[in-house]
């Protein structure tokens, strides 16, 4: 048996560890090698853990994320030359989500946005960006926002944590309370045993949840408290990764990379009205056209007709056999309780229902184009 | 009574007389995780040692799953289609995949016993 396993392999000494490593080893989490941080793939199991977060509460440590603040005058001026979102029109403690674009209107990361309460030096602004593009997101922001007299704060020293599920809220609730009082993508300060979060209601999985920012050096005793409430369990990067593809949202360096506009990802959603009129970001002049004129190609979501899964690079053919598009991430649905996919089609095939097929092992797999996301979403607005 | 062997792919093929019944070890089944798919090979099929013959898909990822020794596909186990978590449940009994007519038995001289597969199981950690 021989396995080619994308999620990571098994760690090696050079591994970062995030401040959670002890506790996720206690917990039997094994661990593997992302983004250059061990982290746990699984505890007990994908499938249960997944379970976990659909119908009660999980916990997923997130700590090797890009943490960073923009800080300046014209913060949100800054970074809207650089994303298509609507930063500008951000209320104080409101969130939102945008991708650094570049020249050609691909897209360089994906990335969480926060306006933070501004005070009297300025304007600042919370981001987190993915693990394996911090190290070139931070140099790149470092260098453009100086020319906006705006500086970025890396915090290295915060831990995050991901606390998703329908009953999330309640657990949190009770251990800090107020945070149920938090609107789908606000944040705020919160105080838990006299250590400072940052709490807002958020998350990667299609459910309702909460992200926690603390220092590093209280994030295992937060962990340990919440894992010992009711209803609660540790899950591991796999169930991240199908949650997330049960909710159609996008993996960096999958779904989307600097060869995909936010346009034919299907992100259109996110760039703002007046953003829109004004253009201003870069690639703007390809990404304006796209909203025109509409993509070349779409991204899709695939349900197949089998029991096999397609994985990302399977082709996709129309019903004639003809290749239209890659699979860019797909597998196992557990909520779906079947395969899943998602990936770019040529424009003209990208309706829901289209029929079409995955070529897996050089056999023709029947799969039909559906709406994202495959799973109806637990979001508190 | 039959004899259990085992390979250093992780596959395990259970003698009895001319036929060996095959699978994968429980240590594998532990590494994949939740098994969600299992594609067999269809009956009749002559397979030589070390030929990928059947794919078992966890959550995660496809991993191919190959002859321990070489002969003709005489049966599979169907029931994997419907209940591929039996691989999990019982890797090394129910989760069976298919069923060789053993083309040279010489060949499982190659293999592991249990006691040399357990060993050769833990030093790959």
């Amino acid at each position: 048996m021989a396995t080619e396993n994308k999620t990571g392999n098994k760690t090696g000494p050079a591994a970062l560890r995030t401040p959670l490593y002890d506790l996720h080893v206690a917990q039997g989490g094994r661990m593997v090698d992302f983004a250059g941080y061990a982290l746990p793939v699984q505890y007990g199991g994908i499938i249960a853990e997944h379970e976990q977060a659909r119908s009660r509460a999980a916990l997923f440590d997130v700590s090797h994320m890009g943490q960073a603040r923009i800080v300046g005058a014209r913060a949100a001026e800054a970074l809207e030359s650089l994303v298509p979102g609507d930063i500008a029109g951000l209320g104080a403690g409101r969130m939102r989500y945008t991708q650094l674009t570049d020249d050609n209107g691909g897209i360089r990361d994906d990335l969480m946005v926060t306006r933070l309460a501004g005070d009297a030096s300025g304007d600042a602004l919370a981001i987190v960006v993915n693990a394996a593009c911090k190290d070139d997101d931070f140099a790149y922001l470092g260098a453009a926002l100086a020319g906006w007299d705006c500086s970025l704060e890396i915090d290295e020293s915060a831990a995050l944590l991901a606390f998703q599920g329908p009953e999330a809220a309640a657990v949190l609730e009770a251990a800090i309370p107020g945070a149920d009082g938090l609107a789908f993508l606000q944040g705020d300060c919160f105080d838990w045993r006299g250590v400072p979060l940052w709490i807002s209601r958020s998350g990667y999985t299609g459910e309702d949840g909460f992200e926690i920012s603390l220092p590093a050096h209280h994030a295992a005793a937060l962990a340990e408290a919440l894992l010992a409430c009711d209803g609660v369990a540790p899950a591991g990067l796999g169930a991240r990764d199908s949650l997330r593809l049960e909710a159609g949202l996008c993996l960096y360096g999958h779904d989307i990379d600097l060869t995909t506009t936010p346009v034919e990802a299907g992100l259109a959603w996110s760039i703002g009205k007046r953003r829109r009129a004004e253009g201003g970001f870069p690639g703007d002049g390809t990404i304006l056209d796209q909203l025109r004129n509409g993509p070349t190609r779409r991204r899709i979501g695939l349900r197949l007709e089998g029991r096999a899964p397609a994985r990302e690079g399977a082709e996709i053919c129309n019903a004639d056999g003809a290749p239209v598009g890659r699979v860019t991430s797909g597998g196992f649905g557990p909520t779906v309780g079947g395969p899943v996919a998602m990936g770019y089609v040529a424009a003209g095939h990208a309706a829901p229902g289209t029929p079409l097929a995955l070529t897996v092992r050089g056999r023709a797999l029947p799969a039909r184009v559906a709406c994202l996301p495959f799973i109806a979403p637990g979001y508190r607005r | 009574m039959p004899t259990t062997y085992f390979s250093e792919d992780h596959e395990w093929i259970a003698v009895d007389g001319d036929t060996g019944t095959v699978g994968i070890t429980d240590y594998a089944q532990e590494q994949l995780g939740d098994v969600v798919f299992v594609e067999l090979p269809e009956i009749g099929r002559t397979v030589i040692k070390g030929d990928d013959m059947a794919v078992v898909e966890s959550v995660k990822a496809a991993s191919e799953v190959y002859a321990p020794v070489g002969g003709e596909v005489v049966a599979v186990n169907e029931a994997l289609e419907d209940n591929p978590a039996a691989v999990n449940e019982d890797a090394e009994g129910e989760g069976w995949f298919v069923r060789l007519k053993l083309a040279d038995a010489a060949e499982l001289e190659d293999l592991m016993d249990a006691a040399a597969y357990a060993a050769f199981a833990e030093s790959q950690g």
